[in-house]
């Protein structure tokens, strides 16, 4: 596996794909007038697509955008003072992926508050937090359930784990958000000006690749499942340019070696055993319904938003773009607070913090670009 | 200026370096100092470098080390890569009530074994115990005092086509200690680097001319070491992504979490910025030693002007590199 990997970024295989995508991409252009206009719905993606330097490469040739799939820049700025609010409260532990830490409040971040001395930890597993509850049953232990698909099954995990072993001491605030709702979203508000989608590689594990055929058959848009090597990438936009220029719409796996037709069935599974689908709010679009999921009812005793009751003021209006950066609308480069005075040291909004978010792929990899 | 100190001012990035230059520096002065890891002062008879580190790892015992070791092979490692022959060391413990004394044997039997092997005498000490739950098992402060040999030093002047050596593999030492915690739930069979470097670069500075600096890359890793370079230096540097060497196990833990090793701590390397025409001939003698056998040439001084350090992609694009920017975190998928 480990071969096959080092050849996805070996430049010899990558250097000449990359001209090939370009002498497509001037195809294109000269049968369009324009060039082809994609988004990377994934965060790794754009991450990706920044550090190989793929972007940078393309930049004159086909219009990559980042899309809604970084799971801390969608997070509604509300749901960022929710949760900070409840870390604020006597007598409890917070569990969290390190992508929060930094990621500014109206008025702090989680970090600022673990500097006052609250107790907040960073873990990779949400599983960890059960062995955490266990060793601390005086006091109440909270996971911040963020994230998509990929995540979404490791929470009821968490659950799971925490109803086998009895543990009470435990929940979840669960602020999770599902990929096909806003891509409907984008597509139904005005996504005619994308040529097609570079689907995540990860995602689609769980959902499987019939999952997206909404795309083709409602929407008559293009997508590509990719994986994450520069090679892999690049063959993606590739395969998008030839439907796009052949004015076909096709869904294309281009990474069968770990992603099937239907899916992971047994996390799938889980899904329905633990939680049910609720409406969510997005950072930059408001509520999508049913674009969440929540714990069922009968796992309320694990619901955080049910044994916590927290208030926050409405947010404060900034003149932050994450909200339009993560629809597409622009890139991280027109926000007027970019590189200023919003920087990875300084940030204004999640796209900027977290190690997903466009803002921040732009700014720590193309800043040579400008 | 941040209200309160966060773990982030500890880590050797951005807030490290506003830390000593507008609190500490401001406060002491000499900022030509500072800019080394050991600074040189006149005695009557010759020149002596001083240099002291504080060590205040966790876990205290990790694959490939100990806090004890480290102690030692820090400092001793700040004195060689100044162009000193590190020769003495004081040390000053801070434990924490209830402490193991068995643990504290092994620290105390490895800084011993380091020191013995590196050629330097322990030669004063300190130990104060605080209450428990005042610290974090243990500290360790040492410092290092290291002799100049006449005549032979780094030279700090530095030419477009100089070259930038790394000693070896970058990052091992961040992903054992990351992963040796366990709180992230990944094992990894990687070793810290941890190491003294005194023999090998006293080899290198005694048998060739051309090195202009030299530096060990611990916290905020190379990328951070080689920007402080540049801005000290107002140097256009560009390193080359493919020949940065990066063990496999080391790469797939970044990958997994979203770090770079670039940032990465080392404790068992050096950068050194060389010479065109003696790069290769430093290359080979760095090669003969054990802790040197993945030296590389990872890239080179292209300007004498901006103070900035470039990455060239293997696709052959360039990114600025700017100092860590506050501790790593974990990704979420």
């Amino acid at each position: 596996m480990l071969e096959i990997l080092k050849q996805s970024n070996n430049p010899e295989i990558c250097k000449p794909l990359a001209e090939a995508v370009k002498e497509k991409a001037k195809q294109f252009q000269n049968k369009f007038g324009r060039n082809p206009v994609f988004m990377e719905v994934c965060g790794s993606h754009t991450m990706a697509l920044a550090r190989s330097g793929v972007k940078q490469i393309l930049k004159n040739d086909v219009q990559l955008i980042s899309g809604p799939g970084c799971p801390v820049c969608v997070t509604d700025q509300k749901s960022i003072d929710e949760m900070i609010a409840l870390a604020e409260g006597e007598n409890r532990i917070i569990c969290t992926f390190g992508d929060m830490m930094r990621v500014p409040g109206s008025e702090k971040s989680l970090l600022d508050s673990r500097i006052a001395g609250k107790d907040i930890r960073v873990h990779y597993s949400p599983v960890e937090a059960v062995k955490v509850a266990e060793e601390n049953p005086d006091k109440e232990v909270i996971f911040l359930g963020i994230g998509f698909e990929t995540t979404i099954p490791i929470l009821a995990l968490m659950v799971g784990e925490a109803e086998k072993l009895g543990i009470s001491n435990i929940s979840i605030w669960m602020t999770t958000k599902l990929v096909e709702p806003v891509l409907r979203y984008l597509l139904d508000s005005g996504g005619d000006h994308m040529d097609g989608f570079l689907l995540p590689g990860h995602v689609s594990i769980v959902l499987g690749e019939d999952s997206y055929r909404y795309l083709v058959e409602e929407y008559h848009m293009s997508g590509v499942i990719t994986g994450f090597e520069t090679a892999e990438l690049l063959s993606g936009v590739y395969k998008l340019i030839e439907l796009a220029l052949t004015e076909q719409t096709a869904l294309v796996n281009n990474h069968p070696s770990v992603v099937s037709k239907t899916g992971n069935l047994v996390i799938q599974q889980w899904f329905n055993k633990y939680l049910t689908t609720c409406d969510e709010a997005w950072r930059g679009i408001g509520i999508i319904p049913d674009s969440g999921m929540d714990l069922k009812p009968e796992y309320d005793r694990y619901n955080a938003r049910k044994k916590f009751y927290i208030e926050v003021n409405e947010p404060r209006k900034s003149k932050c773009r994450c909200g339009e950066v993560i629809r597409g609308l622009i890139s991280p480069m027109e926000c007027p607070l970019f590189a200023k005075a919003c920087y990875p040291m300084n940030p204004i909004g999640p796209c900027m913090v977290s190690t997903e978010g466009s803002c921040a792929a732009y700014y720590q990899y193309m800043r040579e670009c400008f | 200026m941040e209200k309160f100190i966060s773990l982030a001012h500890g880590d050797g990035g951005e807030l490290s370096h506003r830390l000593i230059r507008n609190i500490f520096i401001e406060a002491f002065g000499d900022s030509k100092a500072a800019m080394f890891d050991a600074a040189e002062i006149a005695l009557a008879g010759g020149q002596i470098a001083v240099t002291t580190d504080s060590f205040v790892i966790k876990p205290i015992f990790f694959p490939g080390g100990s806090i004890g070791k480290l102690a030692v092979a820090g400092t001793v490692n700040d004195l060689a890569v100044s162009g000193s022959i590190p020769a003495y060391l004081t040390c000053g413990f801070i434990i924490e009530e209830g402490f193991a004394v068995s643990d504290l044997k092994i620290i105390v039997s490895d800084m011993a074994k380091e020191a013995k092997e590196t050629g330097v005498s322990i030669i004063a000490g300190d130990t104060k115990v605080v209450e428990r739950g005042s610290a974090d098992g243990i500290y360790i402060n040492t410092t290092g005092i290291g002799i100049f040999k006449q005549g032979i030093s780094c030279s700090l002047e530095f030419k477009e086509g100089d070259a930038i050596i790394v000693s070896g593999t970058i990052g091992d030492h961040g992903v054992a200690v990351l992963t040796a915690r366990g709180d992230l739930g990944i094992f990894s069979p990687i070793k810290s680097d941890c190491a003294s470097l005194n023999r090998m670069l006293r080899r290198v500075l005694d048998l060739s001319e051309g090195i202009r600096i030299m530096r060990d890359p611990t916290r905020g890793g190379l990328a951070t070491t080689l920007v402080e370079i540049a801005e000290d230096f107002n140097l256009t540097m560009k390193i080359n992504e493919r020949s940065i060497p990066v063990k496999e196990e080391v790469q797939g833990v970044c990958d997994l979490l979203g770090f770079e090793p670039l940032y990465l701590a080392n404790e068992g390397k050096a950068v050194l910025i060389v010479a065109e025409k003696e790069k290769e001939k430093i290359l080979q003698m760095l090669k003969e030693f054990p802790e040197g056998r993945d030296a590389a040439i990872i890239g080179s001084i292209i300007g004498k002007e901006k103070g900035q350090l470039l990455l060239e992609t293997p696709l052959g694009s360039k990114r600025l590199l700017t100092r860590l920017s506050g501790t790593m975190f974990p990704r979420i998928c």
